[in-house]
């Protein structure tokens, strides 16, 4: 007949704990995720990144091989659209291929503006790949110094 | 549409060879190489590098590209990151015998373009042999 010994039991464990514990590990794993990535990544090329400052947004881009020529950029609302194409390099006779990693064709992203801007002052300037839009705030957001005076 | 349609191409963290004592963020280009029979050539996407941030080398069979991109002082609120900046840096073996002095590169558009002009093997030379 076998011996139970109640003794050797372990000592009463809270069933929760487990699951705690493995939600601990859980929020842990996806938080070193998200550091890793350090933000949103882009799933529509190209990727951008945005800057404010207190009367302009300014939107940057890398678009290697991209020609100003074949990029168009258009506002409408808050909404900045980026369309352009990158040409496939024409490519000789009796070339074989050891690496293509880069890619060819035509983008276009669409990309919401937190704020209002002022369509009429966007400057665009592409060099060396990447593309840099300075957006000027519309007035109505851009903070307006209040002078105080002492009376 | 008829084109295929770009697609962000997730950045490859590259390591330099040492180890730095400045942390600085190195990418691996993403790159094209192809061959002709005159030369092989290596085309790498390094948007940001300019003429003076090109560090070009061949030694021992291998290439190593590097590509140093000019702190940006971008002010500003950060208010959207998709991408990280960094600078570029890649090395491969390269199988072919090439014409060091005639190794020429440029650098468009953040592309940079690499021709390896292979050396010209030497002429066999016939031997005549007489009958003694």
């Amino acid at each position: 007949m076998p011996f139970v010994r109640f003794i050797d039991r372990p000592t009463f464990r809270n069933p929760w704990a487990e699951f705690e514990r493995i939600r601990q590990g859980l929020d842990e794993l996806s938080r070193s995720y998200a550091e890793k990535g350090k933000g949103p990544r882009a799933n529509v090329y190209p990727a951008l990144n945005m800057y404010e400052e207190a009367d302009r947004l300014i939107v940057t881009a890398e678009l290697p091989g991209v020609k100003a020529a074949d990029l168009d950029l258009s506002i409408e609302g808050e909404t900045l659209t980026l369309q352009g194409k990158r040409d496939r390099r024409q490519s000789e006779a009796g070339v074989s291929y050891h690496r293509r990693e880069i890619e060819s064709g035509s983008f276009s992203r669409a990309i919401a503006l937190p704020v209002k801007v002022d369509a009429e002052h966007v400057a665009a300037r592409l060099a060396d790949g990447i593309l840099i839009i300075t957006l000027m705030k519309a007035s109505a957001v851009t903070p307006r110094q209040i002078h105080v005076t002492a009376e | 549409m008829s084109e295929q349609e770009l697609k962000v191409q997730e950045k490859k963290a590259a390591q330099p060879g040492d180890e730095t004592t400045k942390t600085e963020t190195y990418f691996a280009p993403h790159v094209d190489i192809y061959e002709t029979e005159r030369e092989v050539t290596v085309v790498a996407d390094m948007p940001g590098v300019t003429v003076d941030g090109v560090d070009l080398s061949l030694e021992d069979n291998i290439l190593t590209i590097q590509g140093h991109r000019a702190p940006h002082g971008q002010p500003g609120r950060l208010v959207l990151e998709e991408y990280e900046v960094g600078h570029y840096l890649r090395r491969f073996t390269v199988a072919e015998v090439i014409d060091q002095e005639k190794i020429a590169a440029t650098l468009a558009d953040g592309v940079l373009t690499v021709r390896l002009p292979k050396a010209v093997p030497a002429q066999p030379r016939k031997i005549e042999v007489k009958l003694g």
